[in-house]
């Protein structure tokens, strides 16, 4: 699959999804079913240097989501 | 004048420890005082908001930080922690108060000027409030705003050459002893293959690319004092193969009462004469010592190098000079699970440069079988416990050893598979039947 055909359907598949705005890594795996895992980690971390998507840390844990979507600080984990 | 009344937190200033809350006030104060004239980039009383702060929490018996923020630097998704105030009116100075995390050198090793230049860019750019060191092991600047990220981060690499550290689900800052620099029980050089991994690995360093955190120790010896064996996912303590060198002279002279034991560490109190049995001998945890006339014997094979006799009678006892590494895996503090400590993966390897043993046939295949079957926030410990130790035995291609039991019957986790056993799992029932009957 063309990288930019896997960045289109992450992003496509992003706008989708109701309420959550922030995902595990794994879900992005999961969006992509046919692609290793470390090749769609490495097209995520390029999207985020795109400014298409953007991290959330907890400080423990890292969630990544569309870039301004949802709040820039929720309050508890998944709000 | 304090800008907030604060009683609960003067009360912890009462006690005979040093107080964190005498190290914020102080902070507050210098701030307020500006001696050397700081155009502060931050709020000047963001220490007294952040007692402020405080005290409230300990008033309602809850925490007034929000839980986490997409802040960060550019292309690096580790290394700042977004930390927001939920009372910003009350405490606006302390409203985004975010956390850096900053990669410690190696074993700790500081120059003044090193020390001083951090704390230029922090009293600059942030509350001036450090923590040396968070539990992994990183300098952590506490508290500061949005826009100053870029600018320490940019001070810190160009100026400082040092780096963020880790944080989320990335690998977190490798850390070390002190090693060889200063101890001699070290049997590898722990500070150069922490800064060769930390350079290695800096793309899982910066960038999340795991289902949680995931931590390197480097311990020179297994005294752990970088306690690798209970907070890291991989650990790698320092182990030799041959015998301990024994000068029996020294072990004389420590009987005779010449030397002090521990190097001196328990002088402090009367512990009356050294006894070699009762505090080395007797209590060596294999039972592989023993007194022959004068001469103190061990015998190797038994000996599990736990450290005792040396950290005792370290003149008389030295590490063996045939030394390497054991690396041990799934160490983990309570989160899904309950606290964890690591299990041995490799009883010895040759620590050498450029690791590529370590590499090719440890790290990385344990990393691919994690970030493919590790579940969300699930340390590398719980991924081994719910699958088994065998399964790790399997991405590693390592052949199950007696060392990987804990004791007989207690962790039996390795079985035969078919294609290991002669003749497999078929057999002739006629054949049988010849020796055995119905
Ligand atoms: S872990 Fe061992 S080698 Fe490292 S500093 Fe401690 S005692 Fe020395
Ligand atoms: S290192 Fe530990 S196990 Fe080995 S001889 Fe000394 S006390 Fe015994």
């Amino acid at each position: 699959m063309e990288k930019e055909e896997v960045k289109k359907i992450i992003v496509e598949t992003l706008k989708k999804k109701k309420g959550k705005t922030k995902f595990y890594l794994k879900d992005y795996y999961k969006m992509i079913p046919d692609m290793k895992a470390r090749q769609v980690k490495n097209i995520v971390n390029e999207m985020v240097k795109e400014e298409i998507l953007e991290y959330w840390s907890s400080g423990s844990t890292t969630l990544i989501g569309l870039k301004g979507a949802g709040k820039a600080h929720a309050t508890e984990e998944g709000e | 004048m304090a800008k907030h009344e604060t009683p609960m937190l003067d009360q912890l200033e009462s006690g005979p420890w040093p107080s964190f809350v005498s190290d914020i006030k102080a902070e507050a104060e210098s701030r307020a005082k500006n001696e050397k004239g700081l155009d502060y980039q931050i709020p000047q009383d963001c220490c007294d908001d952040l007692l402020g702060v405080l005290e409230l929490s300990y008033k309602h018996g809850r925490t007034h930080w929000k839980h986490g923020g997409i802040v960060g630097v550019f292309g690096y998704g580790g290394g700042v922690i977004g930390r927001y105030c939920d009372q910003p009116e009350m405490f606006p100075a302390v409203a985004h108060f975010h956390t850096m995390r900053v990669n410690q050198p190696s074993g700790k090793f500081y120059s003044t000027k090193f020390l001083g230049d951090l704390l230029d860019i922090w009293e600059l750019r942030g509350s001036g409030l450090t923590n040396m060191h968070g539990s992994t092991g990183d300098i952590v600047f506490l508290g500061t705003t949005t826009p100053q990220l870029e600018e320490v981060f940019f001070d810190l690499t160009h100026k400082l050459d040092t780096d963020l550290g880790g944080s989320g689900s990335n690998l977190r800052t490798p850390s070390c002893c002190i090693g060889q620099a200063r101890c001699e029980f070290a049997c590898y050089d722990t500070q150069a293959i922490c800064h060769y991994m930390t350079n290695e690995y800096q793309d899982e360093l910066h960038r999340p690319a795991f289902p949680y955190k995931f931590k390197f120790k480097f311990d020179g010896c297994p005294n752990c004092c970088v306690a690798s064996i209970a907070r890291s996912d991989i650990s790698y303590i320092g182990t030799w193969r041959d015998d301990i060198r024994i000068d029996q002279e020294a072990v004389k002279a420590y009987i005779g009462g010449e030397i002090p034991p521990n190097a001196g560490a328990h002088a402090g109190r009367d512990w009356g004469p050294f006894d070699i049995h009762k505090e080395v001998i007797d209590i060596c945890p294999t039972g592989c010592m023993r007194m022959d006339g004068d001469k103190l014997e061990i015998n190797t094979p038994e000996c599990t190098r736990c450290m005792h006799c040396i950290n005792v009678m370290p003149k008389a006892l030295r590490i063996g000079n045939d030394r390497g590494c054991s690396i041990l895996c799934g160490a983990k503090a309570p989160i899904l699970d309950g606290a964890q400590m690591a299990s041995l993966l490799i009883p010895f390897i040759k620590v050498e440069e450029p690791y590529d043993e370590l590499k090719e046939k440890v790290i990385e295949p344990i990393w691919d079988w994690w970030m493919e079957e590790g579940k969300n926030r699930e340390r590398l410990g719980e991924l081994i416990k719910r699958q088994g130790f065998q399964k790790l035995l399997d991405v590693t291609g390592i052949k199950a050893i007696p060392q990987h039991v804990a004791e007989p019957r207690s962790n039996p986790y390795i079985f035969w598979k078919e294609e290991e056993v002669p003749g497999g799992w078929k057999r002739d029932i006629n054949e049988f039947r010849k020796y055995h009957q119905r």
